[in-house]
């Protein structure tokens, strides 16, 4: 188990790399210049100019600077926000905190939904409820979660009243009432990022559920004498979940995707809506350890997902 | 086709004949490939109702402006933010422009990004996946190593980052409309084509070894001929239904980027740019995010319901 974890390790080192050659090279062909706004300012000489490019490196190869920048990263030197007056790794690591709990949960809420009806899906193939589901699932990811968010705002905040739309981190609140508050906020951003994973996953896990049921060994099941409840529950759904381990790992890019706009939209303060301000902000630095920050939790993920896989897979652990 | 020919001829020798009891089993029509893939897509209703509907928005967006002649941009300080009424069947925004005209409008180049994006991604997919299911050696490896490193980047951070990065000069280059509308698609489409190659390479490993493609090998058909000829064509059903559904995912991509504000311009009004300016009018003009996200739900749906009734139809190995 530990080589195993170890072989896993050392092939996401190579992948990280690769993201951040790719990110490295987008910012590399990008036109524009960091000192554009010194070049047409008048007041700044044009030797002040050339001596800052010197200083900061940036006529040297592009090698030598994607060398430095990598090194920089690894240091944990992100450099400075020019619009928060911050250090990039100081605003990130305020923000990561809410957009991994408002992911984790969404998933959680998505699995939760995604495994019973999945799973009563495909016991009963073809049934009502099969294709109830099914349509239901569809019309569930084809809904983009900027629109669902709209109409949950629309519903439960404009016209029910029930729920606030705007997230707000420092709430003047103690005890259980400061629970309540934050369980009552997170409620709709939640709702929107689960239900709309939870809709996709439904179709993966009814047919890896589907793949499993007709092996022979739950006909053995069957035949011991066992309860049909045993049978799916302990026997099937074990071996089902399985892929599903990988598919909830491959989802991860789009998933992230989905958290920027709800964090966009219910005014979240976490990465997503960090990347979005400082989008629009110009704020180069931030944009480039965001995304950046993003890539590595997928790599993360990635890496749990394997690692996951062969725990609970004994067969692959030692290959 | 060898098998249809000889079907029909039996039947035809059996009709007038009287008749050893085999041969009363009424004879049965045959079909050719492309009709057999017909009645099974028949077959899914919420498909063929869906291709009802998506044509019918289609023919909306392409006839509708010529019909609704009000221009999008026409401004009236004298209706802003109505409800939908005869004179505006879809309401007014608020500067009183009609939302109807700018849904049209803006159905247009929601639809023409999604195909485009679409292509690129099948045309980049296509040809990675071939190369990487054709070759034996390190390249098939390298290019299915890049497809995993695209895989694992996240897509919409990236799209934002290289529209920030990019979308002034491209806009000096090509005007606001046909610079954004290059970069959208090219930067969509070029982060979408992984799972197409994935799917071209794995059908390629296995046509390859084929005894048709054998075949076509020993008469001395040249690899690309081998490719084009042979091996593609039989690929090519799951690549359709891939591209459906790149086309619906494509819609939604270039919407979120409207949505966010990144994507095209306020002078186009994308629907998911009409949600972006919506957004914050919610709560006295509801219908002003309601018609363009239904817009674009209904799309995306059809597309999503007619890419899985192509399944059934293409790709009739894959039973679920």
């Amino acid at each position: 188990m530990g080589y195993y974890i170890l072989r896993r390790l050392l092939i996401a080192i190579p992948s990280l790399l690769g993201i951040s050659i790719v990110l490295f090279t987008v910012l590399a062909l990008a036109p524009g210049d960091p000192f554009e706004e010194l070049a047409t300012n008048p007041a700044v000489p044009p030797e002040v100019r050339v001596a800052l490019r010197a200083k900061f490196g940036l006529d040297d190869p592009v090698a030598v600077r994607y060398v430095r920048w990598i090194t920089a990263m690894a240091q944990g030197d992100w450099g400075y926000s020019f619009v928060s007056r911050i250090n990039v790794d100081d605003l990130i690591l305020q923000r990561l905190g809410v957009t991994l709990f408002v992911i984790g949960t969404s998933q959680i809420l998505a699995l939760l939904i995604a495994i019973p009806v999945g799973v009563i899906a495909a016991t009963r193939p073809y049934s009502l409820f099969d294709q109830i589901a099914n349509t239901l699932a569809f019309v569930g990811f084809s809904l983009p979660t900027f629109f669902t968010g709209l109409l949950f705002i629309l519903t439960f905040s404009i016209w029910l009243d029930w729920l606030p739309f705007v997230y707000q981190a420092d709430i003047r609140a103690t005890g259980w009432r400061w629970y309540w508050e934050h369980v009552r906020q997170a409620i709709m951003p939640i709702a929107v990022l689960g239900l709309f994973q939870g809709a996709s996953l439904v179709r993966y896990v009814r047919s890896a559920v589907l793949d499993v049921i007709r092996l022979d060994y739950v006909t053995t099941a069957r035949a011991k004498g066992l309860g049909e409840r045993v049978v799916v529950v302990k026997h099937v759904v074990r071996n089902a979940l399985i892929p599903v381990v990988t598919l909830v790992a491959l989802q991860m890019p789009a998933i992230f995707g989905g958290a920027i706009v709800t964090e966009q939209i219910f005014r979240i303060p976490g990465i997503g809506s960090l990347l979005i301000t400082s989008i629009l902000a110009n704020d180069t630095p931030v944009i480039m350890a965001v995304t950046f920050v993003f890539a590595c939790l997928v790599v993360l993920f990635n890496l749990i997902a394997d690692i996951l896989y062969g725990w609970l897979d004994p067969r692959i652990t030692f290959r | 086709m060898a098998g249809s020919t000889l079907a029909s001829r039996s039947a035809e020798a059996g009709a007038p004949a009287p008749v050893p009891a085999s041969v009363t089993v009424p004879a049965r029509p045959t079909y050719s490939p492309g009709r057999e893939s017909w009645r099974r897509f028949k077959r899914h209703r919420l498909a063929v109702a869906s291709g009802v509907v998506l044509c019918v928005m289609i023919l909306a967006i392409l006839i509708g402006p010529l019909i609704w002649r009000i221009p999008i941009n026409q401004i009236d300080f004298a209706a802003t933010l109505e409800g939908p009424s005869w004179k505006h069947p879809f309401g007014t925004d608020d500067l009183g422009q009609d939302l109807l005209a700018r849904m049209l409008y803006g159905g247009r180049i929601s639809l023409a990004v999604g195909l485009a994006a679409m292509f690129v991604a099948i045309f980049v997919g296509t040809i990675v996946g071939a190369v990487a299911g054709m070759s034996r050696g390190w390249v098939g490896s390298a290019l299915m190593w890049l497809t995993d490193l695209f895989l694992s980047l996240p897509a919409l951070p990236l799209l934002l980052l290289i529209i920030y990065l990019f979308r002034d000069t491209l806009k000096a280059a090509f005007g606001p409309e046909g610079g954004t509308f290059i970069l959208i698609v090219i930067v969509i489409g070029g982060l979408r084509w992984m799972p197409v190659a994935r799917l071209v390479r794995a059908q390629f490993l296995s046509l390859r070894e084929k005894e048709f493609v054998e075949a076509a090998r020993a008469l001395g058909a040249s690899k690309f001929r081998q490719v084009l000829r042979h091996i593609l064509p039989n690929a090519l059903g799951p690549v359709i239904v891939a591209a459906t559904i790149d086309v619906a995912a494509a819609i939604i991509a270039e919407s979120t980027l409207s949505f966010l504000g990144l994507g095209f311009p306020p002078d186009i009004p994308t629907w998911g740019r009409l949600l972006f300016d919506a957004k914050d009018n919610l709560d006295f003009a509801p219908h002003w995010a309601l018609f363009p996200g239904a817009a674009i739900f209904l799309a995306v749906l059809t597309i999503n319901f007619i890419g899985d009734g192509l399944r059934d139809a293409l790709d009739p190995r894959r039973v679920l």
